[in-house]
């Protein structure tokens, strides 16, 4: 690779340890990923935040990399962790995992990154813009910025995204090339999306088609996709395959500008969304545990789902999960969600949790994400579909 | 005939392959010929491979040249190795087909040397290797 005289500097440790090691991974993924140079970046969002996936090994890592000198000089936000900081005991985590959570998010601290501790870091000021080429970890923010902002990350893994962060670079190679961020998937869209859990099904669907490929929408029966309904797509998409960048057509900014559709692109039919919802779905009657914001939820859903509570008391556990900051600032409406008995949740989710270890059995939810990842990796049988048969489970405890 | 059974020729062999992580390593090869996921592979406090299935499955990779196509697995193996390196149970140097990020980074934060690009079909369990940079000497 070719390296300025700056970058070299870092890579021979003239700057430091903390700065040669994050070079020293950058070079070698470049050297893998064939990349010519090094790109600045405006902005980086840093994975392995959860205890939960570290565990000792991560901690140790983050915090010896900390003694090093390792400092973000790029505006640098945090993933999910695995528990709400504040709030932990109310939800039943250990008081020793909240001891090691909050030791991991201290290591960050220390390095200058926000303990923002979400999955939507657009949604709260960590807001790149068209053209920037940045370093993201988190693969439905990384779809959501690719795509609905047009900014350019790979898919980063966690040490990735943050010794970019701490070098302000990352290698020139994938999406930060315009030649690789042309569809080679078109997908017609013939049924209607009526809502999320739609927009998730067909995110299922496409991920599990598309693999790494870049696709290609055309929605002609939904002229007016909301940006939480993209938010699932790509969320579903990401974690159903490895899709890390879509266009749709006359609604993304790429799509808007230029022909963003390769010559030799396959071309596929969506006639409606079985496949997804067979997938996601199981035939579980008994509700334990509803979890709603995968991604975090927004200003719009907290206000969609508080009307749907209204006067209503919840059987089941339920989580609203979202950002500590969209939290903050969504007034009476937190209030509101609670009188029911469900709890407004900061800092963390369903999946990144220690869910096993809180006893719940079935989760229903509206998000394609949360549905692919809960069997595995939290032992839960999923129900899956519209927000409004989620909460009609969570107050009767039945899926009917 | 190799001592293993294989057919390459007895004697030193050098095999030039590409620096994932510099440095110098020499000592006994352990050679797997699937891939590797450092994330619940092994005992960190022994490193005795303890995932079920493993062609490698009840042997150490402690002080080895742990020799493999590629990893595979979550992104979290990284920080395994760097954990096994710091309890003192992990490879002393990493020889791959196929280097991917997660052996990549592992290594580097863990400061274990590593190469790839390196035909591994040439390396046997046991065999003597050496490794200094981007060049390995087999026996």
């Amino acid at each position: 690779m070719k390296l300025t005289k700056e970058e070299q500097d870092m890579l021979d440790g003239k700057l430091g340890e903390g700065i040669q090691k994050a070079m020293e991974i950058l070079v070698a993924l470049g050297e893998i990923y064939g990349a010519r140079d090094m790109v600045p970046i405006t902005s980086s969002q840093v994975s392995g935040v959860s205890y939960k996936n570290l565990g000792d090994a991560g901690l140790e890592f983050l915090q010896d990399w900390a003694a090093k000198g390792a400092r973000v000089i790029v505006p640098t936000t945090l993933n999910p962790a695995g528990a709400d900081i504040e709030n932990w005991k109310a939800l039943g985590i250990s008081e020793e995992f909240a001891k090691k959570q909050k030791e991991v998010v201290d290591a960050y601290v220390s390095m200058g990154i926000t303990p923002s501790c979400t999955c939507a870091p657009y949604m709260i000021g960590n807001a790149p813009k068209y053209g920037d080429h940045i370093a993201w970890s988190e693969s439905s923010a990384v779809s959501y910025e690719n795509s609905v902002m047009g900014a350019r990350t790979n898919r980063e893994g966690g040490p990735s995204a943050l010794a970019a962060a701490i070098a302000g670079c990352t290698p020139r190679y994938g999406l930060h090339l315009d030649a690789n961020r042309k569809a080679s998937l078109v997908v017609n869209v013939e049924c209607e999306l009526k809502d999320h859990a739609d927009y998730g099904a067909l995110g299922y669907i496409i991920g599990k088609r598309a693999g790494t490929k870049v696709p290609y929408f055309y929605l002609e029966k939904n002229k007016k996709v909301l940006s939480d309904q993209l938010r699932t797509l790509g969320a579903t998409m990401a974690a159903a395959g490895s899709v890390a960048l879509y266009h749709v057509d006359g609604v993304t900014p790429e799509a808007k500008r230029y022909n963003m559709v390769l010559s030799y692109a396959e071309r596929i039919t969506v006639k409606d969304l079985k496949e997804g919802y067979d997938a996601l779905d199981s035939d579980a009657k008994d509700i334990d545990y509803v979890a709603i914001g995968c991604p975090h939820a927004s200003l719009d859903e907290l206000r969609e789902i508080a009307a749907l509570l209204k006067g209503k008391k919840v059987k089941s556990a339920v989580w609203i999960t979202t950002a500590r900051k969209i939290k903050d600032n969504a007034g009476p409406l937190v209030e509101e969600i609670e009188k029911s008995g469900a709890l407004v949740v900061a800092d963390t989710c369903m999946i990144v949790a220690p869910i096993e270890e809180l006893g719940y059995k079935t989760m229903a939810t509206n998000a394609g994400k949360a549905a692919c990842y809960a069997p595995s990796h939290c032992k839960l049988s999923t129900r899956y579909g519209p927000l409004k048969k989620c909460i009609d489970a969570a107050v009767s405890g039945r899926w009917e | 005939m190799h001592r293993c059974g294989c057919v390459r020729e007895v004697g030193v062999m050098e095999l030039k392959g590409r620096v994932i992580k510099k440095g110098a390593a020499k000592g006994i090869a352990l050679v797997s010929k699937t891939p590797v996921s450092f994330f619940g592979f092994v005992d960190p406090k022994t490193g005795i491979v303890t995932e079920k299935g493993h062609e490698l499955f009840g042997q150490s990779i402690k002080g080895k040249i742990l020799v493999f196509p590629y990893g595979k697995g979550s992104t979290v193996g990284s920080y395994s190795l760097y954990r096994m390196k710091k309890e003192g149970s992990a490879p002393i140097g990493i020889i791959n087909s196929e280097c991917e990020p997660i052996v990549a980074v592992g290594a580097i934060i863990s400061d274990i040397p590593c190469v790839d690009k390196v035909d591994i079909s040439k390396i046997c369990s046991g065999d003597t290797v050496d490794i200094l940079d981007g060049v390995v000497r087999v026996g």
